[in-house]
Parts: structure tokens; sequence; C-alpha cells
């Protein structure tokens, strides 16, 4: 019953409306409780983002505005609403007043096919993936039209090596989920989260919990950053590089938009890698099943933006040759390789013997590759000097 | 004629005339981008999931950009100098709607049509197009893998070539 207390609630909204107006209403519902919801998860990631950095660095974070900072977020939306408007004198004044909707718009929509507890996809599609990464794709023009429409050559070159780096890892990030669509046997997230029902002894039926699970995860999780601009991967607009990249030239509530598209299309492509690994909204435990199923997949989703709040603390920054080489020589063969992997799997009974075969066909190219990718004459030994 | 089919079409056409007619050609890649996206309305909107999806994916995904990176790296980035419509538009005309006439009349006359099939009962999934690709059309399906792989070994051959001049004789 609390399990499903939003989709009560959704029905008992919807039959106040008169039939005629009901699936508009049905639809209107969805989309605000979505606006809603991410929203609110977007300014309470800003908030831990900055705290959390700032405790790796060894540093407080925000601790001024509110008890322990957290009223940081509604200080930032005001100083964003209250900023003055630039806009270059020679700037393309449409293109560029459009180029912040263009990004948070598909974001948006990526958000609407995934299942966030039982029964509360918002659509059901039947090619639901193949939506979320049509309408991802999408958000590459926003760049574009970023970059170009400031005509600044800065901005512009921001915006070419973001073009090229989403490009790049969109293709092991598609074939990345490939192993877990074979095996699911549908393109619908609420048919591949049914997949990853049950339970064998203690351990659930995710797909992260196989070898060819856990290596496509863990290669979603890097394109996934990659394809969000998130450090590592932020050379386009790393503050030490190139000042912002492509939005060097906005200001305000248009620079407020930008950094929202970015974090929502964090938060969609996490979502999707919780529905195709995770399990979704299932609880790991079988005796844990009287956790709702939303409090799960927001749980899951909190643990996966901690993540990736670590990794931005922790690891530097890729070079835009490193970048391109590690998404074209490394991870595309990778990914080909899991997909081979994912199909023994299904093929051979159950037993030792798949995993162990599905275990040295994932790391021996891992290992081959890491060693035979590194440049040995580039690479120098290296020498430590001290002061005397 | 429903309402949709009205209203995605007058978007589809009015955003390809803009393509056509607008005077910086970077806008008009952008309204090219917005024909493509009308496009996959209309193939969503026949319930066709899987071609909609995939031409979002493709057209505005990678085509869009593919022609705004062309136009950026070669020299039509500026403002026009020229004048768009040239003198000899109406030659332009009357060729244009003699194949209009040429492909619509071949179309409408073919058995497909004019045999007044009816629409297919079932919904179009992406299993049976799995299924169809693997068993009826296997041999297309590995002839663009082909043509693929062709394409790709051709653009990474016209990259190395570019580099080569270039590469000092190794770090040392």
């Amino acid at each position: 019953m609390i399990d499903q207390v939003f989709v009560l609630l959704k029905g008992w909204l919807v039959n106040l409306a008169p039939a005629s107006l009901q699936p508009f209403v049905s639809g209107v519902v969805s989309v605000a409780a979505i606006i809603a919801a991410f929203a609110s998860l977007f300014a309470l990631t800003t908030i831990l983002e900055r705290k959390g950095l700032g405790r790796i660095q060894n540093r407080y974070g925000p601790n001024r505005v509110g008890p322990f900072g957290l009223l940081q977020p509604a200080a930032d939306g005001l100083k964003a609403l209250t900023k003055e408007d630039l806009v270059p004198r020679d700037a393309d004044a449409v293109v560029h007043y459009l180029a912040p909707l263009v990004l948070v718009v598909p974001a948006f929509l990526a958000l609407a096919v995934l299942p966030m507890g039982r029964n509360m996809a918002a659509v059901d599609l039947d090619a639901g993936v193949l939506f979320f990464f049509a309408v991802g794709a999408a958000t590459e023009l926003s760049v574009f039209m970023a970059g170009w429409s400031s005509r600044n050559k800065y901005s512009m070159l921001g915006a070419m090596r973001a073009i090229a780096q989403m490009i790049s890892y969109e293709v092991p990030l598609i074939l990345s989920s490939v192993g877990v669509i074979m095996i699911a046997g549908s393109l619908s997230p609420e048919k591949i989260v049914e997949a990853q029902a049950g339970f064998s002894g203690w351990l659930p039926h995710w797909f992260v919990l196989t070898p060819w699970g856990l290596a496509g995860f863990i290669l979603f999780l890097i394109a996934a950053a990659a394809e969000s601009n998130r450090s590592p991967f932020d050379l386009p607009e790393g503050e030490s590089e190139i000042i912002a990249g492509y939005y060097i030239e906005y200001s305000g509530f248009k620079f407020a938009l930008f950094f929202l598209g970015e974090y929502i299309g964090m938060f969609a492509v996490c979502g999707l890698a919780i529905t195709l690994f995770l399990g979704g909204w299932r609880p790991p435990l079988e005796f844990l099943d009287w956790i709702p199923s939303y409090v799960w997949f927001f749980g899951k989703l909190l643990s996966l933006i901690a993540l990736a709040i670590w990794v931005r603390g922790t690891l530097p920054r890729l070079r835009m040759d490193q970048l391109m080489g590690f998404a074209w020589k490394f991870m595309l063969p990778m990914a080909l390789i899991n997909i081979a992997a994912a199909g023994i799997w299904h093929f051979t009974p159950p037993g030792v013997i798949r995993w162990l075969i599905c275990l040295l066909l994932v790391a021996g190219p891992y290992v081959l590759l890491a060693r035979g990718l590194i440049e040995h004459n580039r690479v120098a030994k290296r020498v430590y000097r001290y002061a005397e | 004629m429903t309402l949709s089919f009205a209203i995605i079409g007058a978007v589809t056409i009015a955003s390809a005339i803009a393509a056509m007619t607008l005077r910086h050609l970077v806008h008009c890649a952008l309204s090219l981008a917005i024909t493509f996206a009308g496009l996959a309305a209309l193939y969503l909107q026949l319930q066709a999931q899987f071609v909609g999806f995939a031409q979002l994916l493709v057209y505005v995904g990678a085509v869009a950009i593919l022609i705004v990176f062309a136009i950026l790296l070669t020299r039509g980035s500026g403002p026009e100098t020229q004048p768009i419509y040239s003198s000899r538009w109406l030659a332009g005309v009357v060729v244009a709607v003699i194949v209009m006439a040429v492909l619509g009349g071949t179309i409408l006359s073919s058995k497909t049509v004019s045999a007044h099939v009816e629409a297919a009962a079932f919904e179009p999934s992406v299993r049976r197009i799995g299924d169809q690709l693997m068993t009826r059309y296997v041999l297309p399906l590995e002839v663009l893998g082909l043509l693929l792989t062709a394409a790709t070994i051709g653009a990474v051959i016209l990259a190395i070539q570019e580099n080569r001049p270039a590469k000092p004789g190794g770090h040392q």
C-alpha cells in the first residue's frame, strides 16, 4: 500500500477530471511529479557536491547560508535570477537564446521512460531504451548551438571538443547496454527490470552480479560520466583549461539552465544504469521487501551520485588525446567483447564453467589492452627529486 | 488527416522551406535538424517506434552534427555575400515540378498503393523487426555491415594520411 501510494494518488487526481480530459490530466500529473522530484534532487545534489568535494579536499564546503550550508541552493537560485543577462553584441541572438532550452528539454524527456518504482514509469514505451539514447543524442546539438552562437573562438573550440567527446563516448555507452538488452530480450525498461526479478539463495538476479554485467556496468558508468562532461572528462568545461568552454558567454539564469540540464542528464543516465544493471526498483535482499520500491530507486540513485562526486574529487582530468584514445582504443573493444561474453553466458548451462569462461573473456582482454596501450616510449620512469 | 498530422506536417514543411531560404548557412543546418525531428514525429505517429527513435538518434544526433561540422570546417561560415536566389529560378521550379510529378505518379500507381492494401493490424514491435532482420532480410543486413565497414576504413585512411607528414621520427 505504501509502495503504491503515488500511483493511487495519481489515479485519484485523474478521476477528479472530466472523462474527455483524463489522458491530458494524467500526463500533466506525471510530468509535474517528475519535474518536482528531480528539480529538488538537483538542488540537493548541488549542496551535496560542494560539501562532498570540500571534505575530500580537506576543507569545509559552503557553511554560511542556513544550518550546515543547507540553504545554499536557494542563495544560488536567487543569484542566478537576479544577475544581469549579458548577450554579446555580435552573438546570434536567436540561437544563443535557444541553446539552453535545447539542452534542458531532452534531458527531462529522458526521465520519462525510467521506472522509478513498481508501476511508476511515466511512459511505457516498447523501445524505451532506444528513446533514451535518441534523446541523449539530441543534447549534442545544444552544445554546438551554445558554442557557435557566442562568436568566441574559445567557446567554439570548447564546443568542438565537447561534441567530439560526446560522440566518441556514445558508442561504448550504447554497446555496453546491448548485452543487457540481449539477455532481457526487450528494449522496454519495465521488462528489463522484470527480467532481474528473483533471488538465488541470498543474491538477487541483478545483471551487475554476472561477469559481463559487472564489466558492462563499469563501462556504462565511465561512458556516462563522459557523456555528462563530468570529471575526469570535463576538459571541454574545465575551469583551469578553457574557463567554462562552450558556455563562456552565458550569465545569470541561462547559465543556471545549462547547469540544470547537465545535472538532469547525469541523473537520467544514472537512472538508466540502475534500471539496466542494478535491478531498478528491486530490493537487494529478499527480506527487505517491505521498503517501498521508489525508496530503493532513489537510494540507488543517490549512491551513484555519491560515487560520481567521489570520482570527481579524486581523479585528475584526462587530456583530449588521452580521452579519445581511451574511448576508441580501450572501451570500444571491451564493449564488443562484453557482448560476446553475454552471449556465451546465455548459452552455457549454469555452473562454475560459465563463470570461469566469462571472467576470462572479460578480464583477459582488459589486462592485454591496458598493458598493450601504454606507449612505453612516451612514459618515462618516475624520478624523484628532493630538496637538499 | 488528423490535427496532429497537420501540425507535424506543417512544422516539417516550414522548417524545410526555412532550411532552403535562410541567409546564414548554420541557421539552415539547424532548421534541417528540425525537419529531421518532424520526420521522426511522423514515424512515431504511425506507431513505428523503432524507426522513429532510430531517425532521431542517427539524423538529429549524428547527421545534423556532421553537417554543421562540415559547414564550419570549410569556408561557408560567414554571412552570405552572394544573393540566395539565382536568376534562373524559373527553370529550377519547372525541373522540381517534373521530378515531383514523376515520383508521385510512380508511387501512386504502384501495386502497394493502388491495390488499397489495408493498414496492418498488428503493432510493429522491435522484436518483429529483429526476427525479420535475422531470417528474411539477412542478406541486406550483411551488405549494410560491409558498407559501414568500408566507410569506416575509408574515413580512417583519409584521417591517417593527413597526419603522416607531421609525424616526426618518434620521441626519444
